[in-house]
């Protein structure tokens, strides 16, 4: 087996076990009557949860390419649409909370909720962006897009930001892990936009290396 | 070599260390639920050892129940009350207390008394409640994050207090202070908020016969999580007004400036009074979730206290007033 098929694996798996224990916990409350395993608030417990592993695994995705620039090894942006879909799918579960377990179904005070409050607005604009990003995250969608595909998925660094400042403006004060999140976002942006200027100012001395030499 | 610069900002610098390697207990915790078997060791939650000072205390004789107590709702569990708390000197989540309220020793404890006042000084916690009758006060706890509890207080009316210091006419506001002492409230290390923590009320408010000082909860003395070993309940205001863990109490001529005020001045005001008619900037205060309860349930004004302190605010802009 390639390593990059057996790293897939393991990460795939590693990637199902907050979801795992997230079961785990509410058979632990529900069941067995253990209170602590959900907090005295559940909702707002599994608000936070499902959010916190949606936007480190969107974070993570952005992790890869940097990744493969710096090692050089190519094969690991295989990594990239699996954690990227993992993203979407705690964003989903995040989501769902919301709609189900926070609202229960009323869209009137949701609608209220998004038109009215920022950070929610962020949230579901996330959301959306990543939706996006999961519908055509296929072969297919890959072939029939082209170029454009590329530039449709370039949302994520949107997102990234809309995500950070979505969970910045929900909690009262900045908790420590939201500094963690962003200083890993801003240098994974920053490594990008660092690359760009660096193959571009390669490209144009080149050129003019190239001019002069004629 | 691409990155030659290290970046200016390390996590270690901005991030508590101990706070943020606390933060991967998750990970052990989600790597028992996926080896089943070993889940109930590693996991945080299971046969805990309940610290001292953080599970219940000990029991408090002749609490006397009072009229003033809110009937005919369900009050919230012990458990509860006692895992589930704000408490920023312990950290910033709301487990966070629990576990580490055990370093703080609420015995002995002095509370100094200053400012505009005939009696003043320094007293030590027995002494400076042993002049009262406990009372058990049954109140709505309404946070300003629009989740909310039941809580059978035992505590001391606040007016009484007041009565035995006699204030000058100059104190036209009471002001908190919450203990400093970062060695057993370990969020103080950190910058999250200024410390010490700082409440205050007007003094009409003070000496309403709502506000207590709380030195109980369920006829036995505060776990350290809910304050101990004395601290204000307020019940018509947001739960933020409820300064725990009370070191020094000034009678003052000027408005404090209360924590969060300082904080997020648009935000937070010094009335914070239970209002749903104005929002949380960045949230709704229409409902709450009471803890317990699946279904939100609307926040009354003056967290259903109405009767008894609107009176106070006759005459001022009700936008002021959260």
């Amino acid at each position: 087996m390639k390593p990059i098929v057996l790293l897939k694996r393991v990460i795939f798996a590693a990637a199902l076990i907050p979801a795992a224990a997230l079961v785990y916990y509410a058979v632990q409350f529900f069941y067995y009557g253990e209170q602590d395993a959900l907090t005295a608030n559940p909702i707002e417990f599994i608000t936070h949860f499902t959010g916190d592993w949606a936007i480190r695994f969107l974070i993570i995705t952005l992790a890869v390419t940097p990744i493969r620039r710096i090692t050089g090894w190519n094969p690991v942006i295989q990594l990239r649409r699996m954690l990227g879909l993992f993203s979407f799918f705690y964003a989903t579960l995040h989501f769902l909370t919301w709609f189900v377990l926070d609202w229960f179904f009323d869209f009137r005070q949701m609608a209220e909720d998004v038109a009215m409050r920022p950070f929610i607005t962020l949230g579901m604009a996330t959301f959306l962006m990543l939706l996006a990003l999961a519908v055509t995250s296929t072969q297919k969608s890959i072939r029939r897009l082209g170029r454009r595909w590329t530039q449709l998925h370039r949302l994520i660094y949107v997102a990234a930001g809309t995500a950070l400042i979505h969970f910045w403006l929900a909690r009262k004060t900045v908790v420590p892990q939201f500094q963690v999140l962003l200083v890993a976002a801003v240098l994974l942006l920053g490594f990008r936009a660092w690359w760009a200027l660096r193959t571009r100012t390669h490209a144009g001395s080149s050129g003019r290396a190239l001019r002069a030499a004629r | 070599m691409l990155i030659r610069k290290a970046p200016d900002l390390r996590f270690s610098e901005i991030t508590p260390k101990s706070l943020y390697l606390r933060r991967r207990e998750f990970l052990q915790t989600a790597a028992g639920a996926a080896i089943g078997a070993a889940a109930a060791v590693a996991s945080p939650f299971a046969a805990q050892e309940q610290k001292q000072g953080t599970g219940h205390g000990a029991k408090l004789a002749n609490v006397k129940k009072s009229p003033l107590s809110t009937t005919g709702e369900k009050i919230t569990s012990f458990d509860d009350i006692t895992s589930y708390n704000n408490f920023y000197e312990y950290g910033p989540y709301k487990e966070d207390p629990k576990e580490n309220a055990w370093r703080l020793k609420p015995h002995p404890w002095s509370i100094t008394v200053e400012g505009y006042a005939a009696k003043k000084g320094v007293f030590g916690i027995d002494e400076f409640i042993k002049p009262y009758a406990l009372e058990e006060r049954v109140y709505r706890m309404r946070c300003v994050e629009a989740w909310s509890m039941v809580i059978p207080w035992v505590g001391i009316p606040l007016k009484d207090i007041i009565a035995t210091f006699q204030p000058t006419s100059q104190a036209k506001y009471v002001e908190f202070l919450t203990a400093l002492n970062p060695a057993q409230m370990p969020g103080q290390s950190t910058r999250m908020l200024p410390w010490p923590y700082v409440e205050g009320l007007r003094m009409d408010e003070a000496m309403n016969p709502l506000a207590i000082l709380a030195v109980g909860l369920y006829e036995e003395t505060l776990p350290n999580q809910d304050g101990a070993p004395i601290r204000l309940v307020v019940p018509w205001k947001y739960g933020f007004k409820g300064v725990k863990s009370i070191a020094k109490i000034r009678f003052v001529d000027y408005q404090p400036k209360n924590t969060w005020q300082v904080m997020t001045p648009n935000e937070y005001g010094f009335f914070a009074n239970v209002n749903p008619a104005v929002d949380h900037p960045r949230w709704s205060q229409a409902s709450e979730r009471r803890i317990g309860e699946f279904f939100r349930r609307k926040t009354l004004p003056f967290n259903g206290y109405a009767d008894q302190v609107a009176s106070l605010y006759s005459g001022m802009d009700p936008k002021k007033l959260y």
